[in-house]
């Protein structure tokens, strides 16, 4: 008989009120609850975090690598978008 | 054939990538080889770290103090949550942990040879913390800059927490060595035991390794497998000294023209003799594994079918 | 009673609990690299993990009360089956995974309980101790309840062995809710937890519990007693013997 294996899930940890989840690894669970206590004992041993979030592996929809060309490339002329593209004078350059 | 010019280019780009010290990830192109490599580095290194819970574990129950006992329970925990975040990045090359056990159970998959070693004295407890954990902590630190994002991530993550492995190793062994007579005879027998596998955890000389040419090339290992020794042999000479123990070394001397301590011949037929199955605890270790794993079938079956009782429940339902 | 004899019977009460937190704590233990999985190692550690943390709080606390130069360590390794006081339940052997998770189960349903009342002790420390185990226990106590829904829910097998566990482990549960002497004084006093009060409650909850993982309580036609007097199984002796054998090996050294 094929050995039972569990369902695997990505784990997300805030390390502290105010900033972002972070991803941090994955583990089996049979389920939801069962993750989050996981990753609670066995991301959390050193009081990593103060919120956890589980998501099933295979609820992830991910861009592909061929995708990307299409996906991030077109942003790459878009200097515009960022700060420093901007010349300011002297005076004024802390906006 | 346009098939082969596409690979060509992807190929290219991976060693594009590789060169520009940009990480590669899970869902990028890569050569087979590649991934088999990492595949292969990855899971024998979570390996590693489940079976050298057996060792120490061995002590768990019997650690001389309850301040040990504690400090041990949470170092050999450590190991099991390191064997899962590297299982963890080996499963994002798309090989299910189940498969990697099995390849471990079969014999397919290697681990580290060092925990073919008996766990004989409390002594060992200390000298596997210290010297095991280091070695261990060496080359760990030089893979947080291997090229595969999962893994560097993963080994950033595990050395963070490592250090407090070899800080409790030390720790007893410091405790022993300030101790009674018995307890210092019991430290020097644990280094004395432990030093020259420590030192062949690294893996053998550069000019017999196997697979360390490519694994350099493609920036999985940082490092070859003499200098991380040569690193590992420098930083333990003052430890061992301000132990007040005897280097188990007799050739040790410093070498002032090259900057690092020149040292004794090692023993490589041991070495090989270990990993050929000769050493005390190869089918102990395996079989511990075996026997747990299976003892917890019937509880992996039993998650499995609860599982799928309540989906069946909440399907009747709607 | 005297400040006197009651400030001894609280170091009884605190050694009492020591004993039972170290047991279990060591029973627990054996589970790491052991476990059905990875992440179940990993989970079995730490509540073990909290056991021990538990038994060096309640051996400091007795270590103070006695004022006599003995430390938790003295406690927990220089004592001998007959001085340990735990409830017989902990120091049964491990068994299968079935079993852990009921006897776990039936022990933090008695320590939510018990650990609940224990932080409205008017002893400082020990209201102290209570308060932090009642957090470890909470989540001890929500695995264990999911375990034994997960295996009586579970395959034939695992129903079979949960039940059976069950049925092993029943006889040695009532001696948590029989209170001796100086448990029922120092409860008068505002120390300790009469026990006899947390029984209606557990019973309930476990019937509740019992439903859901399609289980049903044993009868109560059997039981064993003596714990709390030193009155033993012929498990402990085997288990202290190895919890107490290096330390023992080598007297008055420092580790």
């Amino acid at each position: 008989m094929a050995d039972s294996q569990l369902e695997l899930f990505e784990v997300f940890i805030r390390s502290k009120r105010g900033l972002d989840h972070k991803h941090v690894g994955s583990l089996h669970a049979q389920d939801h609850a069962q993750a989050l206590e996981y990753a609670r004992d066995c991301y959390t041993r050193r009081s990593e975090g103060v919120s956890i979030w589980v998501v099933k592996s295979s609820d992830i929809c991910a861009s592909q690598e061929e995708d990307s060309e299409c996906f991030f490339d077109p942003s790459d002329d878009k200097p515009y978008r960022l700060a420093g593209y901007y010349r300011l004078p002297d005076p004024v350059d802390n906006m | 054939m346009q098939g082969d010019a596409n690979d060509r280019e992807l190929e290219h780009s991976f060693l594009r990538r590789i060169g520009e010290e940009q990480k590669i990830e899970p869902k990028d192109w890569m050569p087979e080889a590649y991934r088999q490599s990492l595949l292969r580095q990855i899971s024998q290194h979570a390996h590693s770290e489940v079976i050298g819970m057996q060792p120490e574990g061995n002590y768990l129950t019997r650690a001389p103090s309850l301040r040990r006992k504690a400090v041990l329970l949470a170092k050999v925990q450590d190991e099991a949550g390191h064997g899962l975040y590297l299982y963890s990045a080996a499963e994002t090359l798309g090989t299910p942990r189940s498969e990697m056990i099995a390849a471990l159970q079969s014999g397919a998959a290697k681990y580290a040879s060092i925990f073919n070693y008996p766990a004989q004295t409390w002594g060992d407890v200390g000298a596997i913390g210290w010297l095991v954990d280091g070695a261990a902590i060496v080359n760990q630190v030089s893979l947080q800059r291997t090229s595969y994002g999962p893994y560097a991530r993963g080994m950033v993550r595990i050395c963070k927490e490592e250090s407090f492995h070899q800080r409790q190793g030390y720790e007893i062994m410091l405790m022993l060595a300030q101790g009674s007579a018995a307890q210092r005879r019991m430290a020097q027998d644990s280094l004395n035991r432990f030093y020259w596998p420590a030192l062949m955890m690294f893996g053998p000389t550069d000019s017999a390794s196997a697979h360390s040419a490519r694994a350099m090339q493609w920036k999985i290992k940082r490092e070859t497998n003499d200098e991380l020794r040569q690193k590992f042999i420098d930083q333990t000479v003052p430890q061992i000294e301000f132990l007040g123990l005897q280097h188990p070394d007799p050739e040790i001397c410093w070498n002032a023209e090259r900057n690092h301590y020149d040292h004794g011949e090692i023993d490589w037929d041991e070495f090989y003799a270990v990993i050929n199955g000769n050493g005390h605890c190869n089918r102990q270790r395996l079989a511990h594994h075996i026997r747990a794993h299976r003892a917890g079938a019937w509880v992996r079956d039993a998650v499995a079918a609860h599982q799928q009782k309540l989906a069946q429940r909440t399907a009747a339902a709607t | 009673m005297s400040e006197d004899d009651l400030q001894q019977a609280t170091l009884e009460l605190a050694l009492r609990l020591g004993d039972d937190a170290l047991v279990l704590g060591q029973r627990l233990s054996e589970w790491v690299s052991n476990a059905p999985y990875l992440e179940e190692d990993i989970a079995c550690a730490n509540v073990a993990l909290d056991f021990i943390g538990r038994a060096r709080m309640y051996y400091g606390y007795a270590a103070e009360l006695a004022a006599d130069g003995r430390c938790e360590d003295d406690f927990a390794y220089l004592r001998s089956e007959r001085e340990f006081h735990n409830y017989l339940i902990l120091e049964l052997p491990r068994g299968d995974f079935a079993f852990t998770q009921v006897r776990q189960l039936l022990v933090d349903l008695y320590n939510s309980g018990f650990l609940a009342q224990l932080c409205r002790s008017r002893d400082a420390t020990l209201a102290a101790i209570a308060a932090k185990a009642m957090k470890e226990t909470r989540y001890h106590l929500r695995r264990s309840r999911e375990w034994v829904v997960r295996l009586g829910d579970g395959t034939e097998e695992s129903k079979r062995r949960t039940q059976q566990a069950l049925e092993e482990l029943w006889g040695y549960t009532h001696e948590l809710f029989e209170p001796d002497t100086l448990e029922q004084q120092l409860a008068q006093a505002g120390i300790g937890v009469d026990t006899r009060m947390l029984k209606a409650h557990w019973q309930q909850e476990l019937e509740a519990l019992a439903r859901e993982a399609g289980l049903h309580l044993p009868q109560n036609d059997w039981a064993v007693r003596g714990g709390r007097t030193g009155y033993h199984t012929e498990n402990l002796g085997h288990l202290l013997m190895e919890l107490q054998s290096i330390h023992r090996a080598y007297p008055g050294c420092q580790w």
